[in-house]
């Protein structure tokens, strides 16, 4: 059971603050940020406890979302509860930040009343709450006409994947009251994080992938929708099927609410989606990458004469060229005594600067087309270069984002409201790969 | 947060609550409610506007009632009379047509914490137990618990207890589990709800009713029931087997956590239930919210301890991503080292390397750690990297792979070659005193296969004015007189300015002792010597991953899935941030043992002059050691006992090591629990003795609010014998002086 809850910003500001059992002063906020501020670097452990009281914490969107019991209660509950939490205040508020939770304390303060009696989770689900919440939102971004035009003008199509405005998704679900229509949308996303460990030699050394499809739905009731994945999704290592390649992934599991009787012979996902945001279906793949990895790194390291560092990076995209990868971003861990660098890019459009407080290098691409290669030269001045320097630059890790593109080539082939609504709501499907640990080995 | 002007803001805000346009208008009403309530989350009192509020609450926007209500019950206990006005609007409230009015009426005039409202809320409760709309039914539930808690000295009311009882088999599944908590909460002295068999088999076959949150706290309910026989046990397992492998990390969590204790009389079925749940507890480990991720890594490393090679073919899944923060990488390293085996060491060991030139310190000490931890077992794999990674010649590499190489020598003695080849330079790099301690000691230890070790000792012996650290100090004496008994030609002049310059010009004391010892166990004979000093060079039956007994499940079946698995990792991971040494749990120990037991022998040895000091008086009635008083114990009789006398004595804080002062005072039979660390403002420490039938705890206590030489003395006694009593001040008062004396 909860004790209280509250929600801090980064700077130790109160957002909000409830006390559900009156077992602990409102002085536990103070006593949490000086807990937290006091650890060292700014990656606390989860759970913390001050005199009986536990304060079990999560970190999302720049704020502390932290929950306190004097209980031995359990972590997964708790923290499944925050992370419930926050995206509830996402989907009624539009995103979290510490901006939407300030404008809309109201409605947070509703939702907690709701959610929690006497510290005891009472229900989170969206259909129920949205018979109680009586506060209306307040959309921390202001309308855009540009935004409504996007959607009217492709709104049509569903067969095909695009991107439509990522502002569009992020708006609060129960804003569509009293007016209605075009806003009637639903949203598909197949979303992948792709963790990739390359060795020296090229080889990969560790893949794995993650998925999830995410329903995100603005309708206000909504009848059964399928969701047709490809037929040649196959899960475990030994089943095959269909003629073509095959997609394949070591494991899935699925939301309690998807009825599965279609899914063996047809791959069809049926859900009646409640209003908000819900994983539908989660799955994973290791040691395997069906298309080769997303980037080839050619690098060499050497000294010249002058005893200067010279690090040559040569950076292919193995994407299909249509495609392409944004906000790429590569570190480079340099020797600890380095003192300035210069750098030849190859283009225009990327920056590269040295960081000494982290010892690396940073090379920052906007966008990567698929099939190019783009290289650069940094010259780093490291005084009493040895060659025991030359082993402390890499391994190279990179971030980046590849929209369009799942690795595992997971697609969406339909996706149908039945029965078939009068006025069509417009329905998006999107993919993106994110990777924020792709590590090449020098 | 009280700033300039808070007053002003309250004031404008009555005005505004008050003003009969603003009242009229619904919208500017509410949003000046709005701003009183962003005031009061930010930690302004706002109770002056209790009246306006109570006045606000009484309207027909919900929304405003609902902000109200959450006022009110923040500031009730401030207003308990204001609040009483309040009470006939809720109440009227609690029987409107609308049934989300009633249960918003009834859960907030339950929430008013504040003495005497019992009597107001207790005919609507019961009403509300009755209501037609489980949601009124639901707040009504957990409304008795909260009277309970609001008169915890009352009589347990017998028919709401039979009621909630009935409330069970209630059509709504959240009235149900709400009985359950408020049963719970209510029955609390006579240790909770009550699980016969009726109950249990009712809860199990409404388990599917349930929303996931009821789940997995229904499941810690069921964890009481004990099945009658064997047939019953399984058929709760074979129902309950679905959720061990639902999408649910909570739930499956929960039911792993009950499956394990309702068998645990069937290790067989633990063990084949920890292989099912195999899946889902991996799926956390990889989940995207990085706090479930370490939770799930929290509770790996328990199911490791007695299944390891349950995760070994998944070894992959524990390899850190370059972008998750410390505390999981943390983890996920030590689970590696859990569950390394023959087929993965190659790959598992390369992972590691990776992380060795990591650019934080602490993780790239603590990776090389963990490689040591493997090289206990694959001993040349490991050697060849921790060798290779000396090349980089970095100041906390090369001094967390000396650490290393001392534990593993000792643990496997078929590596003390190549380790005496690899260690020659380091002594350039190595600048902390954890390395240091470390290489002098493998010197001392290994110096007859280490060429160059008594010229690499000189170094330090002509450098330890400029030494800080008392244990580096102390680590060197006795290396430097193990080296002397194997290579005494080279040594022997080193040495003797060694000895000389600790008992001549050294100020630590303990040091000096310890120099005193060597010195006159020198002058006993070099035989006499060699055995004290000599023993085993290792000892292999210590440490090997590959002999470890698995650890029964019961042991901490019952720890599983509540904070304790996550908050003990918590202090781990804070440990290995502080000092870098704490993945090796025998890291420290086997070279300073040797080391403290040295230390107290050469401080006995010492203090043997303090105990001729003494004067007869004193010792004349006899203080006792035993029986030990546990912390606790203390703690427990410190704050129960009144404080007997309060004495200052003429004394400063002793500047001798911790060590030293304890055997001092054990010479005299006192026992010290606690010190602070010596230098640190306001030192403090806590004695005790037993004497003719007495317990005497102290508490000594030197810094602000005393004067810089005076020991400030509190005792306490139980119980009081004056005589006793004033015995141990003056043995106390002689000992710490001679303490003083002696070290300066």
């Amino acid at each position: 059971m909860i004790s209280q809850v509250f929600i801090l910003s980064s700077k130790g500001d109160h957002l909000i603050y409830k006390d559900f059992r009156g077992e602990a002063t409102t002085d536990a906020i103070n006593v949490f940020y000086q807990m937290v501020t006091a650890l060292p670097g700014d990656q606390p452990p989860v759970v913390m406890t001050r005199e009986g009281l536990h304060f079990i914490h999560i970190r999302q969107g720049g704020l502390y979302c932290v929950a306190t019991t004097t209980t031995n209660a359990s972590p997964f509950t708790i923290i499944e509860f925050l992370n419930r939490l926050a995206a509830l205040i996402k989907d009624y508020c539009g995103s979290l930040s510490e901006k939407s939770v300030r404008m809309n304390f109201a409605l947070i303060y509703e939702m907690l009343d709701e959610m929690l009696d006497y510290g005891y989770i009472q229900t989170t689900s969206t259909d129920i709450l949205k018979n109680f919440i009586q506060t209306e939102a307040v959309s921390s971004k202001p309308f855009s006409l540009f935004d409504l035009s996007n959607v009217g003008l492709f709104g049509a199509e569903t067969q095909q994947s695009r991107v439509t405005p990522s502002a569009s998704a992020s708006r609060p679900i129960m804003s569509s009251r009293g007016d209605q229509g075009g806003k009637n949308e639903i949203f598909v996303d197949v979303v992948e994080r792709l963790t990739v460990v390359i060795g020296a030699n090229g080889v990969l050394m560790k893949v794995d992938i993650q998925g999830e499809i995410k329903v995100k739905c603005y309708l206000p009731t909504c009848s059964e929708m399928r969701i047709g994945l490809n037929e040649e999704f196959s899960v475990g290592k030994s089943q095959q099927r269909g003629y073509g390649a095959a997609v394949r992934v070591d494991e899935c599991n699925f939301h309690q609410a998807v009825r599965l009787d279609e899914f063996d012979s047809y791959r069809i996902l049926k859900i009646c989606p409640s209003q908000g945001e819900q994983t539908v279906m989660q799955y994973q793949l290791c040691d395997d990458l069906p298309s080769a990895p997303p980037f080839q790194l050619f690098p060499t390291v050497e000294r010249d004469k002058s005893d200067r560092l010279l690090i040559y990076l040569k950076l292919r995209c193995d994407l299909p060229p249509k495609s392409a990868a944004i906000n790429v971003s590569v570190t480079v861990p340099i020797p600890k005594g380095s003192l300035s660098m210069s750098q030849e890019l190859s283009s225009p459009d990327q920056r590269a600067e040295l960081q000494p407080s982290s010892k690396a290098v940073h090379w920052e691409i906007s966008r990567f087309p698929g099939g190019a290669q783009l290289s650069a030269l940094f010259k780093l001045e490291v005084p009493g270069l040895s060659a025991a320097s030359l082993l402390e630059v890499g391994p190279v890790s990179m971030s980046f984002e590849l929209p369009k593109h799942t690795c595992t080539g997971l697609q969406i082939r339909f996706l149908r409201l039945t029965p078939v609504q009068p006025n069509p709501s417009p329905r998006w499907v999107r993919y993106v790969t994110h990777s924020d640990s792709y590590t090449i080995r020098i | 947060m009280p700033y300039l002007g808070s007053e002003e803001t309250v004031k404008e805000l009555k005005r505004a609550l008050s003003n009969p346009n603003v009242q009229s208008d619904r919208l500017r009403y509410r949003n000046v409610i709005l701003r009183v309530i962003r005031f009061m989350t930010q930690g302004l009192d706002m109770s002056p506007l209790f009246m306006e509020m109570v006045k606000a609450g009484a309207s027909v926007d919900i929304v405003q009632k609902k902000l109200v209500y959450l006022y009110m019950c923040t500031y009730a206990k401030l207003k308990p009379d204001l609040t009483l006005l309040a009470i006939n609007t809720l109440r009227k409230d609690c029987a409107d047509p609308n049934p989300m009015v009633r249960g918003l009426a009834l859960r907030n005039m339950c929430n008013l914490r504040m003495p005497g409202i019992t009597e107001y809320i207790q005919q609507p409760v019961l009403t509300g137990l009755r209501d037609k709309a489980s949601y009124v039914r639901r707040v009504a539930v957990l409304g008795c618990a909260k009277m309970r808690n609001l008169q915890p000295d009352a009589e347990i009311d017998g028919t709401v207890v039979n009621e909630l009882y009935g409330l069970l088999r209630d059509p709504d599944p959240v009235v149900m589990v709400n009985c359950l908590r408020a049963l719970e909460e209510i029955l609390k002295a006579e240790g909770g709800v009550v699980i016969n068999k009726p109950i249990a088999h009712h809860l199990l076959n409404r388990l599917k009713d349930l929303d996931a949150w009821g789940q997995s706290e229904t499941l810690g309910f069921l964890l009481r029931y004990r099945p009658r026989d064997d047939t019953e046990l399984f058929d709760i397992l074979n129902l309950l087997d679905g959720h061990l492998q639902g999408g649910d990390s909570a739930v499956t969590a929960a039911t792993l956590r009950l499956f394990l204790q309702l068998a645990s009389g069937h290790p067989t079925v633990q063990a084949d239930a920890l292989v099912r749940a195999r899946g889902p507890l991996l799926a956390t480990c990889t989940a995207s919210s990085r706090e479930l991720r370490f939770t799930g890594l929290c509770h790996v490393q328990r199911v490791l301890r007695s299944l390891p090679a349950q995760f070994s073919p998944d070894y992959k899944k524990f390899f850190c991503s370059y972008s998750e923060p410390g505390y999981i990488k943390f983890r996920k390293m030590e689970i590696l080292v859990e569950l390394v085996n023959d087929d993965n060491v190659v790959l598992v060991l390369e992972e590691l390397q990776a992380y060795c030139t990591d650019v934080s310190p602490e993780l790239a000490q603590a990776a090389i750690f963990a490689v040591g931890r493997i090289g206990r077992t694959y001993s040349e794999r490991g050697l060849a990297i921790l060798t290779g990674l000396l090349g980089l010649r970095q100041e906390h590499i090369t001094s967390a792979v000396v650490q290393t190489f001392r534990d593993l020598v000792w643990l496997c003695p078929q590596s003390t070659a190549c380790v005496c080849q690899a260690i020659a330079g380091c002594e350039e790099i190595i600048q902390d005193s954890d390395g240091k301690q470390a290489l002098i000691w493998l010197l001392g230890m290994h110096g007859d296969q280490i060429s160059g070790a008594p010229y690499i000792l000189e170094d330090y012996i002509d450098s330890l004015k400029t030494e800080l650290s008392t244990l580096v100090k102390l680590e060197l004496l006795t290396a430097m007189t193990r080296l002397f008994l194997s290579r005494p030609a080279e040594t022997q002049d080193m040495l003797g300015r060694l000895l000389h310059f600790c008992i001549e010009e050294e100020t630590d004391m303990c040091v000096r002792d310890r120099a005193l010892f060597y010195h006159r166990l020198l002058r006993c004979g070099v035989e006499e010597t060699r055995q004290v000093l000599g023993g085993p060079k290792s000892d292999p039956s210590l440490g090997l991953i590959a002999g470890r007994p698995e650890e029964p499940i019961n042991n901490w079946a019952a720890h599983f899935n509540t904070l304790e698995p996550v908050s003990s990792s918590g202090s781990v991971v804070a440990g290995i941030g502080c000092d870098g040494a704490a993945l090796p749990t025998l890291g420290g120990s086997d070279g300073t043992t040797h080391s403290a037991a040295n230390c107290t022998l050469a401080v006995q040895e010492a203090s043997e002059d303090l105990c001729s000091g003494l004067p007869e008086e004193a010792t004349s009635f006899n203080l006792t050691l035993g029986p030990a008083l546990t912390p606790e114990a203390f703690e427990k009789l410190w704050l129960e006992l009144e404080t007997f006398q309060t004495v200052s004595l003429p004394c400063s804080e002793p500047s001798s090591q911790p060590e030293t002062l304890q055997a001092a005072l054990q010479l005299v039979q006192i026992q010290a629990l606690a010190f602070s660390r010596p230098g640190s403002v306001p030192w403090k420490a806590y004695l005790y003795a037993h004497g003719s039938e007495t317990i005497i705890l102290a508490e000594l206590l030197c810094g602000p609010g005393s004067d810089e030489d005076r020991l400030l003395v509190t005792v306490k006694q139980e119980p009081r014998d004056e005589k006793v009593q004033r015995g141990f001040l003056s043995v106390l008062e002689t000992v710490l002086q001679t303490l003083v004396s002696d070290a300066t």
